[in-house]
């Protein structure tokens, strides 16, 4: 009986240690753009709150196909405003939880020094073989230089031209190895941490010629109850957050 | 239901898997002979690096490849030297980077073939007289008939659903790059749920048709032995 008795605390102990240890973490998924200011970030916030983060990147197209078959994310750090709407409309997400974090802000680069002028006339002048972009069906970048191309008359001609990423990395990737020599990419990719683009050349994109790029988060249903998913929120429309997110090239509201 | 641009992909697809397998075959066919024959001490670091497109995540290979034909790297340098142009983002550039990703299917099955051959059907040939060349094509090639079938079958439908390759090296270019398996990641990335379903349908079923032909039709190497 004395076993069972002892045997019945060291349960309870340790069933009162995993109840504790999971109120105290969080699972979130996050846009793949947004990865390395919210490894930071999220350090901050563990350092201050005591609570624990798990992050898992990706784009956001694969995160909500798996949010929906029961992946056990509690916030979502979406790279665009499309994605949580669908979760929300789905039962899937928090609509009152949900706030602007990052805008993201475009920017045509290239690695040759000099390829890319201030102005952008290099699209016009049209001496390239490969323009790079996201593809503007899966990601909102891509959609955004879609729109640029556009409202600058340029897509119908330079369509022979244009080889789609997959998401931005891949499009940073194929110009950054000069297999395309200019693309458009996020400024946070090629942003460096004095605040200043010091490789190749670049056109940051006027704000008038695409649509904003609000990236919004959200706690999901699964993390409903989970007052460290809230609080992740809070944070990252927080002063400390907010400056990181500045410093790596986003707007802000 | 199908689209005009699905149904691009598929000629594409139908098309780049046709080519690679093709250069495959003559590629493979006497590097497998030679690795299934010789004695030398080669033999076996040159097996591990056939192999080794095994090893690396689909992508990873594509982003090294991307690097390599790339402007900056050595085969892109002898490419451009060599008035070919840069290869990524070309329908060459894909047959080159599938050719890599496949050879291990390829050669694989013809070699183990060969091996299961032994000496005595060559070693009989020439006694009656057949040059090298005579024996191997007359001997040791129909005798290895099913694993060249095998491979030709894993040749071909190893790059139909590649995509970690094609995805990176392509750059998703209608009617040039974009194969079904990019086609069908685009759908099932922008939630175009139907439409992946249909295509998706089409693969397997059509991959499952030309693989149960082909076992059907095909013996097995043990009852020809």
């Amino acid at each position: 009986m004395a076993y069972f008795r002892y045997f019945r605390i060291a349960l309870s102990s340790i069933l009162a240690w995993i109840t504790i240890a999971q109120a105290d973490e969080v699972h979130v998924a996050v846009g793949a753009n947004f990865a390395s200011p919210m490894k930071l970030i999220a350090a901050e916030f563990e350092k201050e709150t005591g609570h624990k983060i798990v992050l898992s990147y990706g784009t956001v197209g694969k995160f909500y196909a798996q949010i929906k078959n029961g992946a056990p994310f509690e916030v979502l750090v979406s790279s665009d405003q499309e994605t949580p709407d669908k979760l929300v409309a789905d039962g899937l997400a928090l609509e009152t939880t949900r706030r602007t974090y990052a805008i993201g802000r475009l920017v045509l680069w290239s690695a040759k020094p000099g390829f890319v002028d201030p102005n952008g006339e290099v699209l016009k002048k049209g001496e390239f073989r490969h323009l790079a972009i996201a593809n503007p069906k899966l990601a909102v970048y891509g959609a955004a230089a879609q729109e640029t191309l556009k409202r600058m008359g340029l897509w119908e001609t330079l369509a022979p031209r244009i080889v789609q990423a997959e998401n931005i990395t891949q499009a940073h990737q194929f110009v950054a190895s000069g297999n395309a020599e200019l693309g458009f990419v996020a400024l946070s990719q090629v942003i460096d941490r004095d605040g200043r683009i010091n490789t190749g050349s670049h056109w940051l994109v006027p704000a008038d010629l695409y649509p904003r790029l609000r990236q919004d988060v959200i706690v999901l249903a699964r993390g409903r109850h989970n007052p460290a998913a809230a609080a992740l929120v809070d944070y990252l429309v927080g002063s400390k957050a907010r400056a990181i997110i500045k410093s790596y090239g986003y707007g802000l509201e | 239901m199908l689209s005009a641009s699905d149904y691009a992909a598929i000629w594409l697809t139908l098309k780049l898997a046709g080519v690679t397998t093709i250069i495959l075959l003559l590629i493979g066919t006497p590097l497998a002979w030679w690795l299934a024959r010789t004695r030398s001490r080669w033999k076996g670091l040159i097996g591990a690096v056939v192999a080794l497109p095994l090893v690396l995540p689909p992508t990873v290979i594509g982003f090294y490849l991307l690097v390599l034909m790339g402007p900056e790297g050595s085969i892109g340098q002898f490419t451009q030297w060599a008035g070919l142009g840069l290869l990524p983002f070309t329908f060459g550039g894909l047959v080159v980077a599938s050719v890599i990703y496949s050879l291990p299917f390829v050669v694989q099955p013809i070699q183990n073939a060969f091996e299961t051959l032994g000496d005595q059907p060559l070693e009989a040939a020439a006694t009656l007289g057949a040059r090298p060349l005579d024996t191997f094509f007359t001997v040791a090639l129909p005798l290895a008939r099913p694993g060249v079938l095998t491979a030709t079958v894993l040749g071909f439908a190893h790059t139909v659903g590649e995509f970690g390759v094609v995805l990176m090296i392509g750059g998703n270019i209608p009617d040039k790059t974009r194969v079904v398996s990019v086609q069908l990641y685009d759908h099932v990335e922008a939630l175009e749920y139907v439409e992946a379903h249909w295509l998706a349908g089409g693969l397997v079923l059509f991959s499952f048709l030309v693989l149960a032909a082909l076992y059907t039709l095909n013996p097995g190497q043990s009852s020809r032995r």
